[in-house]
C-alpha cells in the first residue's frame, strides 16, 4: 500500500485504498496500473493514446518536479499530480503551492506526521500555481 | 529603511516555529542530518569545522541602530562576543549551539531580522550599493526594487529547490560599488529621457571554480517587467540547469553550455507567458514600498565651515581619515563616513565585536538617522553625517577602533573566514591576511600606494573574491600543506575584469614579501596618478613575474 495523502474537495485524507505501483526500475508488476518513467511509458502507449484520442490506462514519472508549476498553469493539466521519491512532511507545503495534490510520503515515515507539513506558512510573497496572483495584488485587491 | 508591516512579521514569527520545530525533531533524532541538511541551510545554518554558523540575513546591507543593537546582543550572548560581516552584506555567528538558534531568531524577530535564505540551493539576499540613497552619483534608488525583489524572493515556492544557490545584485550608481557582474543576475537601474525606471540586465556571473563575469541578456527593460523578467531566468535555468554535479550546477555553466544567445531566447520564450499577467508590479506597490526609503530632513549645513576647515589643517590625521574614509553624498554638507573593520593584526577582516557594533549603533544616532550599512568590502558604511559632525564622529571612531583610514587601500583587505573556521577550505586566510597588514603598516606608504584592491580565499570556491582583486590570493592545499597562489589585474565594478595567475604559489611566510615586491614594481613603473590595476594593465605581467621569480626566465 502506498503511504497516501491526497487533497479533495473535503481537505487532505490518507488514502487506504491505493492501486497504483511505481514502476521505474523495470521489474514489471503483476498486475494493475503502473507509474512508469516517460521512456517506458511512450513504449507502451497505443497509438490511440499518444494521438490524444484515448486516456492512459498508465501514469508517467516525471522528472525534475519543479515542472508541476508549469503543468498546472500552462499545460492546464486537472488531474492527479502525485509526489513520488523523497517525500517529506517539510516540503509538502511548497509541493501543495507548485500544484501537486498527492502526495506518496516515503515509506519509512508517517502520513499522518506529514500532514502537519501541509498547510506551510499563512503568508506568501509571490504566488504560485494554486495562488496566481502575488500578494500585492491580493492585497490591493482587499482594500 | 523598509518598515514592516503584519505580513511581513507574521511570516518571519512562522518561520522561527517551524525552524525551532524542525531543530527539535532534529535533536530527537526524528530527522536525520540529511533530511535536516536542506531546512537548516535555508535558514543560514551551516556546520563548520568547529561549530555551527548562523549568517543572519541583512537586506541589500542596511540596519537600524537597534537592529545593529540585536546583533551585539546575540554576538555576546551566543557566541563569543563578535560577528563576522560577509561580502554578500549579512553578517555570520561562528560558534553557535544548535539548541539556541531557535532563541536567537526569536530574538532577531523581534527587530524584523531572519536568517531566511542566507544559505541553500534558493535565491540568496539581495545586495545593492552601501551608499544607495545617499550616493552623489546615483540616479536613482535601489532600493524599493531591492525589498520588492527581496519579498518575492522571499520562500517562494517554485524558487526554493534550484539546481545551486542564485545571487541578485542591483546597482544605480555611475560607479558599480554592488559587484553586480559576478551576480548570477545582475541589473543596472536608470531612467529614461521621459525619466521612467529601466534597466539592464545581466546573467551568468559568478566566481567559485570557474569564475565568469555575466553578460547583458536584455537592455531597456522597463521596470513593471522586473518581477516576471527575473521570474523567467529562473524558470529556464531551474529546469535546464545541472543537477548530477554540484561544480556545474550554477546557471554561468548553463549559460556557458547554451551561449548567450540560446539561453536569452529560451527566456524570451518563457517571459512571453508571463508578461503583461499578475507577475507585473504596480505603481501601487513600487509606490507603497518606495515609501518607506524617503529621505530624512537633512537640517541644512553652512556652505562653508570654518571649524571643519581648521580641524582638517590643524589635524593630519583626521584629515587623512576624512579624504580616505568618507563618500559624496547628494545632499550639500553631509557626507557618508566608511568604519574600517580593519585595523590590521589585530582583528581579522569584517569582525566587529559586540561592543564596537553597539557604539557604532550610538554614532548612527548621534551623528545620523540610526542607520547602518554593510559595504560589500566588509566595513559598516554611517550613511548620513554632517561634515560639521565629521571631527566628533572621527574620535569617537578612533577611540573603539574603527577609523583606521585605509578604505580603498592595500590593507582594506576582503577575506573569507578559511581555514580557522571553514570546513571547506584548504588554507587559513585571516593570518596571510593578518601578515599582509601588519607588513603594509606604514601609513604613508600606503597612502603613497593608492588604490589596490587585495582580495584572499581559502579555496577555490572563492568566498574571499580573490579572482576580482587587484591582487588576488587563492589558499590551495599541496600535499597536505597550505599554499598560496597569486593573481594581479582583477577588478570588480564597471570594467570588471579576472586577475591572471602570475606563477607557482608560494608559502604563508613568503607571502607579504611577495606583495612588498609587486608594490614595488608598481611605484617604479606608474605613470602620474596611475592606480595599481592600471599599471598592471599597460605593462602585463612580465615586470611582476621577474621580480617575483627571479631566478627563472620570464617569458611574457
Amino acid at each position: 500500500m502506498n503511504n497516501l495523502i491526497r487533497l479533495t474537495e473535503h481537505g487532505p485524507e490518507r488514502v487506504n485504498e491505493d492501486l497504483w505501483t511505481l514502476a521505474l526500475t523495470g521489474e514489471e508488476p503483476a498486475d494493475g496500473p503502473r507509474i512508469l518513467s516517460l521512456d517506458a511509458w511512450l513504449q507502451r502507449q497505443p497509438e490511440a493514446v499518444l494521438s490524444g484520442q484515448e486516456p492512459s490506462a498508465d501514469a508517467v514519472c516525471l522528472q525534475p518536479d519543479d515542472e508541476a508549476e508549469r503543468l498546472r498553469t500552462r499545460i492546464g493539466w486537472t488531474g492527479e499530480l502525485r509526489a513520488v521519491g523523497d517525500v517529506l512532511r517539510d516540503q509538502l507545503s511548497h509541493m501543495r503551492q507548485c500544484g501537486f495534490d498527492a502526495f506518496a510520503v516515503r515509506e519509512d515515515k508517517s502520513a499522518e506526521d506529514a500532514l502537519k507539513g501541509l498547510n506551510g506558512m499563512s503568508v506568501l510573497y509571490g504566488r504560485s500555481a494554486i495562488e496566481p496572483r502575488p500578494l500585492f495584488r491580493r492585497r490591493t485587491s482587499e482594500c | 529603511m523598509y518598515h514592516y508591516d503584519e505580513y511581513d512579521r507574521a511570516l518571519v514569527a512562522e518561520r522561527v516555529a517551524q525552524f525551532r520545530d524542525q531543530i527539535s525533531r532534529r535533536l530527537s533524532g526524528e530527522l536525520s542530518e540529511e533530511e535536516f541538511l536542506p531546512l537548516r541551510l535555508q535558514n543560514g545554518l551551516y556546520l563548520q569545522r568547529h561549530a555551527y554558523m548562523l549568517r543572519v540575513a541583512i537586506p541589500y546591507g542596511t540596519l537600524s541602530a537597534d537592529q545593529l543593537r540585536a546583533l551585539a546582543g546575540v554576538a555576546r550572548d551566543f557566541d563569543r562576543g563578535y560577528g563576522h560581516f560577509t561580502t554578500r552584506q549579512n553578517i555570520q555567528f561562528n560558534w553557535i549551539e544548535l539548541e539556541q538558534v531557535g532563541d536567537i531568531l526569536a530574538r532577531l524577530a523581534a527587530v524584523d531580522m531572519h536568517a531566511i535564505q542566507t544559505s541553500g540551493n534558493c535565491v540568496r539576499n539581495i545586495s545593492t550599493d552601501a551608499f544607495a540613497g545617499v550616493a552623489a552619483d546615483e540616479v536613482l534608488d535601489p532600493r524599493p526594487l531591492a525589498e520588492i525583489l527581496r519579498q518575492w524572493s522571499t520562500i517562494n515556492p517554485e524558487f526554493l529547490y534550484l539546481p545551486r544557490k542564485f545571487k541578485i545584485a542591483l546597482c544605480s550608481a555611475s560607479e558599480d560599488r554592488a559587484a553586480v557582474m559576478m551576480h548570477d543576475i545582475g541589473l543596472y537601474l536608470y531612467r529614461d529621457a521621459a525619466g521612467e525606471m529601466l534597466f539592464d540586465v545581466m546573467v551568468g556571473g559568478g566566481l567559485g571554480r570557474t569564475p565568469i563575469l555575466s553578460q547583458p541578456i536584455r537592455r531597456a527593460l522597463p521596470w513593471q517587467h522586473l518581477l516576471s523578467y527575473v521570474e523567467a531566468v529562473l524558470r529556464v535555468y531551474n529546469r535546464h540547469g545541472r543537477r548530477d554535479n554540484k561544480y556545474k550546477a550554477r546557471i554561468k555553466i548553463l549559460i556557458k553550455a547554451l551561449g548567450i544567445d540560446a539561453f536569452a531566447r529560451e527566456v524570451e520564450a518563457e517571459w512571453q507567458h508571463i508578461k503583461d499577467g499578475p507577475a507585473e508590479l504596480t505603481r501601487a506597490e513600487y509606490e507603497r514600498v518606495a515609501a518607506s526609503f524617503q529621505p530624512p530632513s537633512y537640517p541644512p549645513q553652512p556652505a562653508v565651515d570654518l571649524e571643519f576647515g581648521s580641524a582638517l589643517a590643524r589635524d593630519a590625521g583626521f584629515a587623512r581619515w576624512v579624504q580616505r574614509n568618507t563618500h559624496a553624498h547628494k545632499q550639500p554638507g553631509y557626507v557618508s563616513v566608511t568604519l574600517s573593520t580593519k585595523p590590521g593584526a589585530d582583528m581579522p577582516p569584517g569582525d566587529v565585536t559586540a561592543e564596537q557594533m553597539e557604539q557604532v549603533a550610538l554614532m548612527a544616532e548621534r551623528f545620523g538617522f540610526g542607520e547602518i550599512r554593510v559595504a560589500h568590502e566588509q566595513n559598516l558604511v554611517l550613511p548620513d553625517v554632517a561634515k560639521a559632525d565629521l571631527y566628533a564622529l572621527w574620535q569617537q571612531a578612533c577611540e573603539f577602533g574603527l577609523a583606521t583610514p585605509n578604505i580603498g587601500l592595500l590593507t582594506d583587505v576582503i577575506a573569507c573566514p578559511g581555514g580557522d573556521y571553514c570546513s571547506l577550505a584548504n588554507a587559513k586566510s585571516i593570518p596571510v591576511a593578518q601578515a599582509i597588514q601588519q607588513r603594509f603598516a606604514d601609513p604613508e606608504l600606503l597612502q603613497d600606494l593608492g588604490e589596490i584592491s587585495l582580495n584572499i580565499s581559502g579555496c577555490m570556491n572563492a568566498c574571499g573574491h580573490h579572482h576580482i582583486g587587484n591582487i588576488g590570493i587563492l589558499g590551495v592545499d599541496k600535499n597536505g600543506s597550505e599554499w598560496y597562489q597569486l593573481t594581479i589585474g582583477g577588478a570588480q565594478g564597471k570594467q570588471s575584469a579576472l586577475g591572471k595567475v602570475i606563477g607557482p604559489a608560494f608559502s604563508a611566510e613568503d607571502v607579504p614579501e611577495v606583495i612588498a615586491q609587486l608594490a614595488e614594481v608598481y611605484r617604479e613603473q606608474r605613470q602620474g596618478t596611475e592606480r595599481f590595476v592600471d599599471t598592471v594593465a599597460r605593462i602585463g605581467l612580465a615586470p611582476f613575474k621577474a621580480r617575483v621569480y627571479p631566478a627563472q626566465e620570464v617569458r611574457a
